[in-house]
């Protein structure tokens, strides 16, 4: 048995006495003769957070979420049900409600035998991240990223920052005999400033972090994200209004990634497709982008926010093309969407907590490097708005319409970056944006790890990244007509 | 200790007074073991819910889903400093370690002034029955049953009607004990139904997708699952054929569903936290006009069966029937006892937010706004959070219809709307009388006279 299984089953099961023979008993409650899938989804997260503001850690919390989701599936019907108590006459009721999906048939014994030796590539210690430092250190760290902004620069005038750690331990039974567990850590460190120069004030965020420790957030590190925040603060200072039309955009390295995520990725989910609600649905093997593009969803980069070593149904994670030089290969897709689509999982089954049900989710969503040196695409430019940092985005997956919101932008005017730009949203249509990618870059970057995907009420962290890319015509959502 | 009965617990029957009781032993306990660990003072919020919900798509049962969550959430005071925690499990060994954790985070926390309880004198005396706790006896069956109905009337109401996204039935109840050290606790148990349905159009192999849904704390006063069905319907129908319209400068409707989102900017402007942040486009504005000066903006917590109502505020605080806005005028920010203290106001009993805000209606209706407006867009759907709350800059993502000559001539997507909010909330000339009441922002169809249109 695996070290992670023996960890995970210590944490879970332990304390409430479960054991393997509970797991048969509840399968062969679960199991009938019209369920084909069933699964129970134990989980176990502690989650602690500090935040500092006025120059103070004022105030911190520390929170405990455990329970069990249990789900049975009979064709396209799923039964779900929940429960925060781990006991097994709590978990026999739910699974007797989430089974009352399927028409009533026989009990079926269950024989659930753990797979011996199966192994996953782990890409995260499985160090409980709230340990991996004193508390006050924690609020040393705060106050050095407060100290960091306001030394930076005068106009400063308030520093916001919070630290949050994760553990979260997955224990996931299948009734197919399959055993999984996973233990993740999270990381994640935000400082946001305002800064006030006469009348104008305008702020800026930074931050970072990923599946780590928190020796993570390193002196340097801290220093980098408050100089960030400043900086993107400060050039908002200057910006003026937004210019309003379609026009050429560039956009920068690494987190505007966000583009392809709104306008490629949710579309690529199985849901979506098996149930043909999506602008790209039955659209493999046609072109979608320019040459140039190649798109692919990767759970498996090490340390990633978005990584996972295997996904919340026990699949292990791996590198999907979803666009490769322009053409549409691939769906992303959890077991249920896969087996009615008669296609293999590609571990992106992912839930928010034993609390929801699982679904097709993107883990890190990128596009490979291209050719050009990111000056080269910028000088070719005679006029347009280069963006390097955006806010988040949204998408209306049946009509393929998406925005995303740009924090930080410039004129660009022959071949020149000219001036900042206000904030503003810029719109798009999914399946036809990268038929007008013109320029690839040659400098691929992956966010900070900072990204939070929301899907029907259910969020879950994420990557984005790409080079900077040249589009020919998107449009542009500001004031100046 | 000022004992706080639901409202609406004798017509209940079993359930909401013992659950209640349950939970206020609860809370009791904990309040007793952070005092045992050396706190000063404390607050829990102790709470347990449970209902589910099914869905229906293409005729056929796609989910049931059963919900059953508790959560206690607990606050210490050591003098200025503080800290808190929360768990979903109730064991005493749980709890005990959760008050424990809260403990430890307060050791570290910095001594911070304006920390503490809500002061006890404004804790709530006068409880009002607010109608808002309507179980409904509704088996999995019969849901499922109002599904279909709801999604056959979508699907059956227009053969351009190509694919579903499903119909859901709703059905959830809660209840919640507040309680602090000041021998405060209040109970209150609520619940909400809804049923809500997608639906999917083709033509000119192009989809378009909308939705409509009800939503109410009494299941009698839903509208008929076949009537949101075909609402879901016809929403959809008529986004069929959608084009961009060309860069410009117009007046903007945003039919009620969407004006209710306006509401929301201005709170989080005016919330005490972004004010002493200074984090807010109407920041020092308070006494000055905010609005145009035909506008009221105001809150009444004690509205029978709405969405937002309560007798108490997240700390125990007597909530109050107010204008925010009145003719224009920002009266008072949106304020709970820390940052009223940090301001050197008082509570306006908002911890938790504002509790069903109205902007007082017109007496127009959609259809008159759309003829005296002209020439303009109409917004049905805004996608994307472009809003900075710093400097009041807007730019979204819309979806609707171009008008012209006072009346819809075709639909619209792909394009954005922009201006700065602190101009926007002066540029308001109409607010409907069409109010949508489903939510806790609660607004008619609301007509700006310019905004800039970003297109071809």
């Amino acid at each position: 048995m695996s070290q992670i299984l023996e960890l995970a089953q210590s944490k879970i099961w332990e304390p409430t006495g479960l054991s393997q023979p509970d797991l048969d008993k509840l399968f062969s409650k679960l199991g009938g003769r019209d369920v084909d899938y069933a699964d129970i989804y134990f989980q176990y997260a502690r989650q602690e957070a500090w935040s500092l503001e006025e120059g103070k850690v004022k105030s911190g919390s520390h929170s405990i979420d455990q329970g069990v989701g249990i789900r049975a599936v009979s064709g396209e019907k799923t039964g779900f049900a929940y429960s925060d108590e781990l006991g097994l006459p709590a978990l026999v009721q739910a699974a007797g409600a989430a089974r009352a999906i399927a028409a009533q048939g026989q009990d079926k014994s269950v024989n659930l035998s753990p797979r011996a030796g199966r192994e996953f590539p782990m890409l995260y210690s499985t160090t409980d991240p709230l340990t991996t430092m004193p508390d006050e250190d924690k609020v040393r760290l705060l106050e050095r990223a407060e100290k960091d902004a306001r030394r930076r620069d005068p106009r400063v005038s308030e520093v916001m920052a919070s630290l949050v750690s994760v553990h979260d331990v997955v224990l996931v039974a299948g009734h197919d005999g399959r055993l999984v567990a996973d233990i993740r850590p999270m990381v994640r460190l935000n400082i946001s400033v305002i800064v006030v120069d006469g009348e104008r004030r305008e702020q800026g965020s930074a931050g970072g972090g990923g599946r780590y420790g928190l020796d993570y957030f390193s002196e340097d590190r801290i220093r980098e994200y408050a100089h960030e925040a400043v900086r993107q603060a400060l050039v908002n200072l200057e910006a003026a209004d937004a210019p309003a039309g379609t026009m050429t955009v560039v956009l920068g390295p690494g987190w505007p990634g966000v583009l392809l995520h709104e306008a490629i990725g949710h579309g690529l989910e199985g849901d979506f497709n098996r149930k043909g609600t999506s602008a790209f649905s039955g659209r493999i093997g046609e072109k979608v982008a320019t040459e140039q593009c190649t798109v692919v969803d990767d759970g498996t980069l090490p340390n990633r926010r978005g990584s996972l070593s295997v996904d919340d149904e026990g699949t292990q994670t791996q590198q999907t093309i979803l666009i490769e030089n322009g053409v549409l290969r691939g769906y992303m897709q959890d077991t249920h969407n896969a087996r009615l689509m008669g296609a293999e999982p590609t571990g992106n089954g992912r839930r928010e907590s034993y609390a929801h049900l699982p679904m097709p989710r993107m883990t890190n969503t990128y596009m490979l490097a291209g050719q050009y040196d990111p000056g080269e695409i910028l000088s070719s430019v005679d006029k347009g708005i280069y963006a390097v940092n955006f806010s988040g985005g949204q998408v209306d997956i049946t009509s393929g319409k998406f925005v995303f919101s740009a924090s930080e932008a410039y004129m660009v005017e022959g071949g020149r970056v000219t001036r900042p730009v206000r904030g503003a949203m810029l719109i798009g249509n999914g399946p036809d944006v990268l038929t007008r990618v013109s320029m690839v870059g040659n400098d691929l970057e992956l966010d900070t790890g900072v990204g939070t995907c929301g899907k029907d009420g259910q969020q879950v962290p994420v990557g984005v990244g790409q080079p900077t890319m040249r589009i020919d015509g998107l449009t542009v959502g500001g004031v100046e007509v | 200790m000022s004992e706080i009965v639901a409202p609406g617990e004798h017509t209940v029957g079993e359930g909401a007074a013992q659950d209640q009781e349950k939970l206020a032993e609860l809370a009791g306990r904990v309040l007793a073991t952070a005092k045992r660990m050396g706190a000063d003072s404390g607050e829990t919020a102790v709470s347990r819910s449970q209902g589910f919900s099914v869905s229906v798509r293409m005729g056929e049962v796609e989910t049931i889903e059963h919900n059953r969550d508790k959560s206690l959430v607990v606050t210490v005071y050591f003098g200025r400093k503080t800290g808190s925690a929360s768990t979903s499990d109730f064991n005493a060994e749980a709890i005990e370690d959760s008050v424990r954790a809260a403990c430890t985070i307060a050791k570290y926390t910095a001594v911070d002034d304006c920390a503490g309880l809500a002061d006890a004198d404004r804790m709530a005396t006068e409880i009002r029955d607010l109608d808002i706790d309507h179980p409904w006896e509704l088996t999995v069956e019969q849901a499922i049953d109002m599904a279909h109905e709801c999604e056959d009337a979508a699907r059956s109401f227009d053969n351009r009607i190509s694919n579903s996204e499903g119909a859901t039935v709703f059905t959830h109840r809660g209840t919640e004990v507040y309680a602090n050290t000041h021998g405060f606790a209040g109970g209150t148990s609520g619940t909400r139904h809804s049923v809500s349905c997608a639906v999917i159009g083709e033509q000119d192999n192009v989809m378009q997708r909308d939705y409509w849904y009800t939503s109410n704390r009494d299941f009698h006063e839903l509208e008929s699952a076949a009537a949101v069905g075909r609402s879901a319907a016809s929403r959809t129908i008529r986004r069929l054929g959608a084009r961009r319209v060309k860069t410009t400068q117009c007046p903007v409707i945003y039919e009620a569903p969407v004006a209710a989102s306006l509401l929301s900017h201005f709170v989080s402007a005016v919330r005490g936290s972004a004010i002493y942040r200074k984090a807010s486009f109407l920041l020092d504005r308070l006494g000055e006009p905010v609005f145009a000066d035909d506008i009221t903006l105001s809150e009444y917590p004690h509205l029978p069966k709405a969405t937002g109502s309560a007798n108490y505020d997240g700390e125990g605080v007597a909530t109050q029937t107010r204008d925010i806005v009145q003719a224009g005028i920002l009266n008072n920010y949106v304020l709970e006892s820390y940052s009223a203290r940090k301001l050197g106001l008082e509570t306006t009993g908002n911890a938790g937010g504002v509790r069903n805000l109205c902007i007082r209606p017109g007496k127009l209706g959609l259809e008159d706004m759309i003829r005296e407006m002209g020439t303009g867009l109409l917004v049905t759907e805004l996608i994307g959070a472009g809003v900075n709350n710093v400097t009041g800059d807007y730019s979204r993502g819309v979806a609707g219809f171009w008008i012209e000559g006072g009346r819809i001539q075709h639909p619209v997507e792909e394009v954005t709307i922009a201006g700065n909010l602190k101009d926007m909330f002066k540029r308001i000339v109409e607010v409907g009388a069409d109010v949508d009441t489903r939510g806790n922002y609660r607004s008619g169809s609301i007509l700006l006279d310019r905004l800039t249109v970003a297109g071809d």
